[in-house]
């Protein structure tokens, strides 16, 4: 086998070579990419509106607005959903960094008086079988129709409303502090998103 | 490593007799990391395979030319670069997969069968043993990763690709969905596979 010599021109030339090669095609493959990419994205914001939400007929992701949190500096989303014009509910990103592992970031939908219509997870890394079951229906559905400025977003073990899930009570309690995030910020941008439009 | 293999051995030898998990145990992390399900499993099998698969390719084509000194970090660019290319590609197309495998995915490039793959066997054969041999090994890969995933999942979600069995509120071996049970079933398979290789050679 002819290998080359390990001398150093050789040796810096050839990783030089293999560099160039990689970068360029990771470059190319990138922006082949890229479109998909971000529509990959827009699909799934899209998918969780549509589930959340009350019927619509604007973009919400185009008239989405940024809002920061009450008490912190992080900031969340709110996509406005109108109806010929008039407002119907809102969703709102909210998140948990208190999850057991790593984040919980969820989508809530409200009806205009303030009512939860649905729930959607868009981020978690629970435990499979234990905390991803804050996707199933059974659990979501206590949250459904309830208006959270009448409910204690709170699992029962420390004095509120919510069900935990079996050994997951970790999960559920980001759930709710998420719910709760949410809620908060609708309830101070209600006005404005209301008045927004005129 | 055996002098010469006819090609079917070649090919059968990474499903088989150096399976790479269950013989071999290399790539322990993806292994015992992202199985708790039989889907993730089969994917993160699948990414592997063909992470193998290409860097085999590339390294055999150009082993010729690496000097000796340098050929790991010329194998771990060209590992990595594939893996990125994975990466990106799941990103755009498989989002589901994507979000479910997670830092599992960068950490294709250190997974050891790939290196081990490439310094072992496609820097000194040629193309089409080193494809046979890609393709044997991330085979067993596969299939390795599938079966721990599937034993996981009936087991510990009473479930097999998401496909549920069990009633909702039946209450199944938690323990194999966790960490531990990565361990427990990881054992017993090899055990078990280990045996029965013996038995039918």
């Amino acid at each position: 086998m002819g290998k080359s010599d390990s001398n150093f021109k050789a040796m810096v030339g050839t990783l030089l070579v293999i560099t160039i090669i990689s970068g360029a095609l990771l470059g190319a493959i990138n922006n082949l990419t890229l479109e998909p990419k971000a529509q990959a994205k827009m699909a799934q914001k899209i998918k969780a509106l549509k589930l959340v939400l009350p019927e619509f007929d604007n973009n919400p992701v185009d008239e989405v607005k940024m809002v920061t949190l009450l008490g912190t500096t992080d900031s969340t989303e709110i996509f406005p959903a109108l109806k010929n014009g008039v407002q119907v509910g809102a969703a709102v990103v909210g998140s948990s960094e208190k999850g057991f592992s790593g984040t919980i970031k969820i989508m809530v939908g409200f009806n205009a008086d303030g009512t939860i219509k649905n729930i959607a997870v868009l981020e978690q890394k629970e435990t499979p079988g234990l905390g991803t079951k804050i996707k199933d229906e059974k659990f979501l559905q206590q949250f459904r129709t309830r208006n959270p400025s009448e409910m204690k977003l709170k699992v029962t073990k420390d004095g509120g409303e919510v069900d935990a899930l079996t050994g997951a009570t970790i999960t559920t309690r980001a759930f709710c502090e998420a719910t709760q995030n949410a809620w908060d910020a609708f309830e101070n941008n209600r006005k404005t998103l209301a008045t927004q439009k005129n | 490593m055996a002098k010469t293999l006819s090609p079917k051995e070649n090919f059968y030898k990474g499903i088989l007799k150096e399976n790479p998990v269950f013989v071999m145990l290399l790539g322990m992390c993806p292994t015992l990391g992202v199985t708790s399900s039989a889907t993730n499993g089969f994917g993160m099998g699948v990414a592997t395979l063909f992470v193998l698969l290409m860097s085999n390719i590339a390294v055999s084509l150009v082993k010729t030319r690496i000097p000796d000194k340098v050929r790991i970090p010329a194998f771990i660019i060209i590992i990595a670069s594939f893996v990125t290319v994975v990466e990106m590609l799941l990103e755009a197309y498989v989002p589901f997969l994507y979000e479910q495998l997670g830092i599992f995915i960068p950490l294709i490039v250190v997974n050891c069968i790939i290196l081990g793959r490439a310094e072992a066997f496609a820097s000194k054969n040629n193309l089409k043993d080193s494809v046979l041999d890609a393709l044997g090994m991330g085979l067993g890969f596969v299939m390795s990763l599938t079966l721990l995933g599937s034993v996981r999942e009936i087991l510990g979600n009473g479930s097999i690709f998401d496909w549920k069995f069990v009633p909702e509120n039946a209450n199944t071996f938690i323990l194999f969905i966790l960490p531990p049970g990565a361990f427990i079933v990881l054992a017993y398979l090899s055990a078990l596979f280990n045996k029965f290789m013996i038995k039918t050679k």
